[in-house]
């Protein structure tokens, strides 16, 4: 890597680091996401009778586990947002300062 | 394919009658929108405010709009007359529909905020040569509108008939004209607050008639399932005979999970917040606001189950699509009708605003100051191609659902998410995250997606058969992302492989700093 011509360009050695770091938590979300929904989807094509399987009145394992795949949804989308206000918003806010204080330099 | 399917059948004449309440929400609601957008063309002079509200929107504000955006009719009147006709595999879109929405969260919103300004092409453009790409970034999201357009309007000219009893064509020129009115004027201010009033209308409208069932049954979900299998027998709360092909369940599924995360209209919301930050919040809001309305459709359609029931439910609409306002008439009589009908109508018009707003942008951002201008158009003349482009689209579109009148154009709405998903959304990944994505490779992969979707849908089963009656298809999916979806990624990256391109390499490496921070993060800011 050839040096930048003002130290406003230079990207502070942790910004690639940060950024693996987002693509590995939204990798990993995406796939549990991806295994919960067509986990589901895979039930309803190959295992009707098991969904089907009541769970007392009023209830089947396959009503249990569609409105399960919703609330995952939210579960997994919550991790995601924590995870930025925990790590990824402070770590963002330090590489922000940090070229806040390469162009005043 | 959709939870659309027969929009078009016979409606016995009582239910099509014009209401009195009805046309009085309906002419409220057109009142209250038309003074948004006079309200939001004052503050409408640049392409930044007619494209992005000049990203002065809040991330509560954009949650609820883009889950305005996105709950359309068809997954209201349609997931609802679905669970009620057959139960149990209304569900299957009911949680289709929404787990598209975290994929947005982890993948997409944050990048394209920081990385693009209009259009999503902003994006996949940023580190490569402009002209390809943008080329086959229009013509991506253009397919994509022109089909959701089309079922747009073939549904709502057929709802507005069976609900207010105005002529099929009549409805459709009302939807384009306001349709027009919005987005010409008001651009994305007024396309917001549209959404915004939509979706606190049908989030309202929907909870009061899901409250109203469940006080019919203790207020407990359970005792009106077990009244529905008590009813219509056990089988409807378990998997019947609407998946009875594995393989095109699991393509199904790829389209409405990939193809939420490829909609042009949805991706655009993302550029009227101020930053990335207010772009993960706001999908987080509409996450949880889309995932509450989809639970509550299946109180909505098991109500409609047992209390209207699904033969009187299909004597008004083959489909199903009227279980949700015969319920409402049951429950709360012709006031609450006539409320959920007007509901349903604005339903339609924020999801078809947005659509429009993004083809414009498609057209003025992406084709014409970026290709026939090679990105140095004049001043204010891509805010004047944009309003021509949403004239021309509004023409398009009455024109289109005129043509389309009478025709079961339920497989477009997955032939919409189907392009998304092909020709948008690997696209979009591989030049966001994929340092060696070269401008062959990215525009290879979205010309590849559109085109192999249109040939595998008019060679599937919902066209061959279903459309044209042939005895038979060529190829078996009725959805075909299943193929067409891995399809575009690897030629991304073979034809990526197989030409490298070094510069492309470099400004992808440069625009780190961009993609974590925004335009704070540019060089030289």
């Amino acid at each position: 890597m050839t040096p930048s011509p003002t130290p406003a360009a230079a990207a502070p050695p942790d910004a690639a680091a940060l950024a693996r770091a987002r693509w590995r938590v939204a990798a990993a979300l995406t796939a549990a996401m991806v295994c919960v929904y067509f986990g589901f989807i895979a039930l309803v094509a190959w295992r009707r009778d098991w969904l089907g399987a009541p769970l007392g009145p009023g209830l089947s394992v396959g009503i249990v586990l569609g409105a399960l795949v919703i609330v995952a949804a939210w579960v997994l989308t919550w991790v995601y947002v924590r995870w930025t206000r925990r790590h990824y918003d402070p770590a963002l806010a330090a590489l922000r300062a940090h070229r806040q204080r390469g162009r005043a330099a | 394919m959709s939870p659309l399917p027969l929009l078009q059948g016979a409606a016995a004449p009582a239910f099509g009658t014009p209401d009195g309440v009805a046309i009085g929400f309906f002419i409220g609601f057109i009142l209250l929108t038309l003074g948004i957008t006079g309200w939001a063309a004052r503050r409408t002079r640049t392409t930044e405010h007619f494209y992005a509200a000049g990203r002065s929107v809040t991330a509560t504000q954009n949650g609820i709009a883009l889950a305005g955006d996105y709950m359309s009719a068809a997954s209201f009147l349609g997931i609802a007359g679905l669970v009620a006709t057959s139960g149990f595999d209304g569900l299957i879109y009911s949680t289709g529909w929404l787990v598209g929405w975290p994929v947005v969260l982890f993948l997409i919103a944050e990048p394209l905020r920081n990385l693009g300004r209009y259009t999503f092409a902003d994006v996949v453009a940023s580190s490569l040569e402009p002209v390809p790409v943008r080329l086959a970034a229009a013509g991506g999201t253009l397919a994509t509108i022109t089909f959701y357009l089309i079922a747009q309007m073939v549904g709502a000219g057929s709802l507005i008939r069976l609900l207010f009893g105005i002529p099929y064509e009549t409805a459709v020129v009302i939807v384009g004209a306001a349709m027009m009115a919005y987005v010409l004027f008001g651009g994305m201010l007024a396309t917001t607050w549209v959404q915004i009033v939509k979706a606190v209308l049908l989030l309202g409208g929907a909870a009061a008639l899901a409250l109203l069932v469940l006080a019919r049954f203790d207020f407990d979900p359970r005792v009106l399932f077990a009244a529905a299998a008590e009813a219509q027998g056990a089988a409807v709360l378990a998997p019947g005979k609407l998946v009875s092909n594995p393989l095109d369940a699991i393509s199904l599924g790829m389209a409405l999970m990939f193809g939420t995360a490829g909609l042009p209209h949805i991706l655009m919301r993302f550029y009227t917040v101020p930053d990335a930050a207010a772009a993960r919040s706001s999908v987080f809001i509409a996450t949880g606001l889309i995932g509450l309305f989809y639970l509550m459709t299946f109180v909505l359609g098991f109500g409609a189950m047992v209390l209207v029931g699904p033969d009187a439910i299909r004597a008004i609409d083959a489909g199903g699509n009227m279980a949700a306002p015969m319920l409402a008439e049951l429950l709360g009589g012709r006031p609450f009708l006539g409320f959920i009908a007007a509901v349903a109508f604005a339903t339609i018009l924020a999801v078809v605003a947005g659509l429009a707003l993004s083809g414009a942008a498609a057209i003025s951002h992406d084709l014409w100051a970026s290709v026939v201008r090679r990105g140095a158009p004049r001043p204010g003349e891509e805010l004047r191609v944009a309003r021509l482009a949403t004239v021309a689209l509004a023409l398009v579109a009455i024109a289109l659902g005129i043509t389309f009148k009478g025709q079961n154009v339920a497989f477009m709405v997955g032939l919409a998410f189907a392009i998304a998903a092909s020709a948008n959304f690997p696209a979009l990944v591989l030049s966001v995250f994929w340092r060696r994505t070269t401008t062959a490779g990215a525009a290879a992969s979205m010309v590849v997606g559109t085109v192999a979707t249109l040939a595998l849908i008019y060679l599937s089963p919902a066209v061959q058969v279903d459309l044209l009656k042939r005895e038979a298809a060529i190829f078996p999916l009725k959805n075909p992302a299943l193929v067409t979806i891995p399809l575009a990624f690897a030629v991304g990256v073979l034809v990526s492989l197989l030409r490298p391109e070094p510069a492309a390499a470099a400004r992808h490496a440069a625009l780190e700093p961009r993609l974590l921070l925004g335009d704070e993060g540019s060089a030289g800011a």
